[in-house]
């Protein structure tokens, strides 16, 4: 087997005594769309934020490629490939829809702050190069975010233009691997559903490996390759959606024990 | 026949945001309509007319305003762009006044050249601002202010006392504590010698317009994105491949070399340098001009600095800070009736209480108490209907100033009617006091009536003149 995109080997954090993340393992393979279901305050998000950086993990590896990523900056990570959204947006409300997804390019350009002042060659070629590659990723949303809406302040976007702003954002940083934080949150069916082709096409077309939050499970069927279930920052299952969905463990921690027994 | 599937109401929203309203309306679509060379252009031929047109003591006021328009924006790199409360930007400012007063003075006997001292200087203002970012690291906000702040103070009582610091030898007078240093030499580039308040306001105009190119390319570029990332959501931006902490000390230190660069020109006009200059009131100036012109704007800063800057200067003539007086009493008749014809009856009811007061005030006593009036337009013209009184003047308006304090906190708590009848005798009193009193006294009346155009403009424009409404909410 070739190596995965990202490895998770024996992960754990507490905040005091509270133990969010306990020895988890976890891996994405290449082009692969793996989903992380569970209830509230299952660790999930903690999960994200230990793989992009904020939080530290008190034990544990986190393999990018083979190589370890623990105690790098959210900024560093985000350069190895590792892209996110997030679960609250946090879209840059007061910039135009398209320099929100022009800033993901600065780890990627060059142009010194003098360059700019002089407006040098290199550096006028180098930002009609990142226009054209913000126009490119917001292209991938179909009419929704095109034309007229590329110079409109982000915050005249719709809740659910704003979550995809927030994708557009992250696909411009290339990465190998692609997190989304509950993509189809706050959205209505219609959405939901088409959420759930472009997370397809995000992998098929772009050729993103996925890591994905949601508690859709329409939308957790649709797109998952594999499905892992935390509970209490515990593993409980993990395998295909029909494995996982039927599992006596994670019924339970959705619905109870009587509900699991009933089954 | 509409394109089903289309929505027009959609698709036009961008052009109808664009519409704007209010009174700055038409003066913000000429600005979109030159674009921003042609403003610039006209900006640099208006202002490098202003000298031909005045005397030497309006071109020092126009020095004042450059000054002013450059601090303003190396503010608005630190505070509007980066959105880093920077409390101790005076000290910068301070910082290159003070470098170059010691470099090109007899204070310590050192005469370096124009074109050594200024890189010299900037770059050393700019390496001081990058010291000043590192709390930014850690600390935002309120907490990011309060530590700049005390650079600012710490700043100024190291210049005043520096023989007194431990370790200093009382015979080696760096700054020359509390009397500061004098006889500052001026710019001198290329042979020539900027020693005259034309050449130094030329030589401000030629800095500031490259100040203001190179700050546009780049609040355009890649690290004036970065920037407002920064300021909008900086762990986002953080998530967006931007390193912060560097942007926040590039910020820092651009900022910081703006205002030292400004401070040497300032040391030069002024022939010295004095700790007074650098008090925290100026820098709360400077952040009322880069407020008031509109946050994160360029050519706002520039226009707030003109703004703030320019209006006291007028005020100095009392017969300019009648127009406004008057001009704001009329405002403020038209803004509190909703139909014109209540505050026409209420003008009407002005003219008559006064002329009220008038006959009675002669009746009882005789023509003896009046004075003379003042010999400004509005003086003249209200000479023979308003009380311009003698020997009196003086308490009778103190006591009417205080009246008219009550009746505006009257004005602002009734309605209706009732509101007329507070509102007529107010108004008829803040005239009585205007011309008692703050006409004569244009270096105080100039200071309240500044404050009083400040307020009323943040309250119609909160964002600034030209700035941009920034939303907060998700």
């Amino acid at each position: 087997m070739t190596t995965p995109i990202l490895e998770i080997r024996g992960l754990s954090k507490a905040f005091g005594g509270l133990r969010v993340i306990q020895t988890l393992d976890l891996t994405v393979g290449a082009g692969e769309i793996v989903s992380v279901i569970g209830p509230n305050g299952a660790g999930k998000t903690t999960l994200f934020n230990m793989i992009s950086g904020i939080y530290r993990p008190d034990a544990g590896e986190i393999l990018l490629d083979g190589k370890s990523i623990v105690g790098a900056s959210p900024e560093k990570i985000a350069n190895l490939g590792i892209a996110r959204t997030f679960q609250t947006l946090r879209v840059f409300l007061n910039m135009t829809v398209r320099e929100n997804v022009m800033v993901a390019t600065y780890g990627a350009t060059k142009t010194r702050i003098w360059q700019s002042v002089l407006q040098t060659g290199a550096a006028r070629r180098e930002e009609e190069a990142v226009k054209r590659l913000a126009e490119d990723k917001l292209g991938f949303f179909g009419e929704r975010l095109m034309g007229y809406r590329w110079d409109q302040p982000a915050y005249s976007l719709s809740y659910a233009n704003r979550r995809r702003l927030e994708i557009a954002r992250a696909m411009a940083i290339n990465p190998r691997l692609l997190m989304l934080d509950e993509p189809a949150a706050g959205m209505n069916p219609v959405e939901t559903h088409e959420i759930t082709e472009l997370i397809g096409r995000l992998r098929d077309e772009a050729g993103y490996s996925i890591l994905v939050i949601e508690h859709d499970m329409h939308v957790v069927e649709g797109i998952s390759d594999r499905v892992v279930a935390l509970d209490h920052g515990v593993k409980i299952a993990e395998g295909s959606f029909d494995d996982v969905a039927g599992d006596p463990r994670v019924i339970e921690a959705y619905l109870g024990y009587r509900a699991a027994d009933s089954k | 026949m509409s394109d089903i599937g289309v929505d027009r109401w959609v698709e036009e929203s961008g052009g109808r945001q664009e519409q704007y309203s209010g009174w700055t309306a038409p003066v913000r679509r000429l600005f979109d309509r030159i674009g921003t060379g042609w403003g610039l252009l006209i900006f640099t031929v208006a202002t490098a007319t202003f000298p031909l047109l005045v005397s030497q003591g309006g071109v020092r006021i126009g020095i004042t305003v450059l000054l002013l328009a450059m601090l303003a924006l190396g503010l608005n790199v630190v505070v509007g762009w980066a959105g880093l409360l920077d409390l101790g930007y005076v000290a910068f400012y301070g910082f290159g006044a003070y470098f170059y007063a010691i470099v090109a003075s007899d204070q310590l006997s050192l005469h370096w050249p124009t074109w050594v001292a200024i890189p010299v200087i900037v770059i050393a203002t700019a390496l001081l601002g990058a010291l000043l970012s590192l709390p930014s690291r850690r600390l935002t906000g309120d907490y990011l202010a309060i530590m700049t702040l005390f650079f600012a103070q710490v700043f100024v009582e190291i210049v005043r006392n520096f023989q007194r610091l431990p370790g200093v030898s009382p015979d080696f007078d760096l700054t020359g504590g509390p009397n500061g240093i004098t006889g500052v030499e001026p710019w001198r580039l290329f042979g020539f010698e900027f020693d005259t308040f034309t050449e130094n306001f030329y030589l401000l105009l030629g800095l500031l317009v490259l100040l203001v190119i190179g700050l546009h390319n780049i609040d355009k570029s890649r690290t004036g994105r970065a920037w407002r990332a920064l300021r909008e959501d900086t762990l986002a931006a953080e998530h967006m491949t931007t390193p912060v902490n560097r942007l926040k000390m590039l910020a820092f230190a651009v900022g910081a070399a703006i205002a030292g660069l400004t401070g040497t020109i300032f040391a030069a006009v002024q022939v010295g340098v004095f700790p007074n200059n650098f008090l925290l009131v100026f820098l709360i100036t400077i952040y009322a001009a880069l407020i008031l012109g509109g946050m994160g704007s360029i050519p706002g800063a520039v226009v707030g600095a003109v703004a703030v800057a320019f209006t006291p200067e007028l005020l100095r003539n009392p017969g300019t800070a009648g127009w406004l007086f008057y001009g704001g009493l009329v405002a403020v008749l038209v803004g509190i009736f909703k139909k014109r014809a209540l505050a026409v009856l209420a003008a009407a009811g002005v003219i008559l209480l006064g002329v009220l007061v008038r006959v009675t005030a002669l009746g009882v006593w005789d023509e003896s108490i009046l004075g003379v009036a003042n010999d400004t337009f509005t003086g003249r013209l209200l000479d023979g209907w308003l009380l311009v009184l003698g020997d009196q003047q003086d308490i009778v308006s103190n006591y009417a100033f205080i009246l008219t304090l009550v009746g505006v906190l009257g004005v602002i708590v009734t309605k209706g009617w009732w509101r007329m009848a507070v509102l007529i005798p107010t108004a008829y009193l803040a005239i009585l006091v205007w011309e008692n009193k703050l006409a004569l006294q244009p270096s105080v009346t100039r200071q309240l009536l500044f404050g009083g155009v400040l307020m009323v403009m943040m309250a119609v424009r909160p964002q600034g003149m030209l700035g941009t409404r920034r939303v907060e909410i998700t």
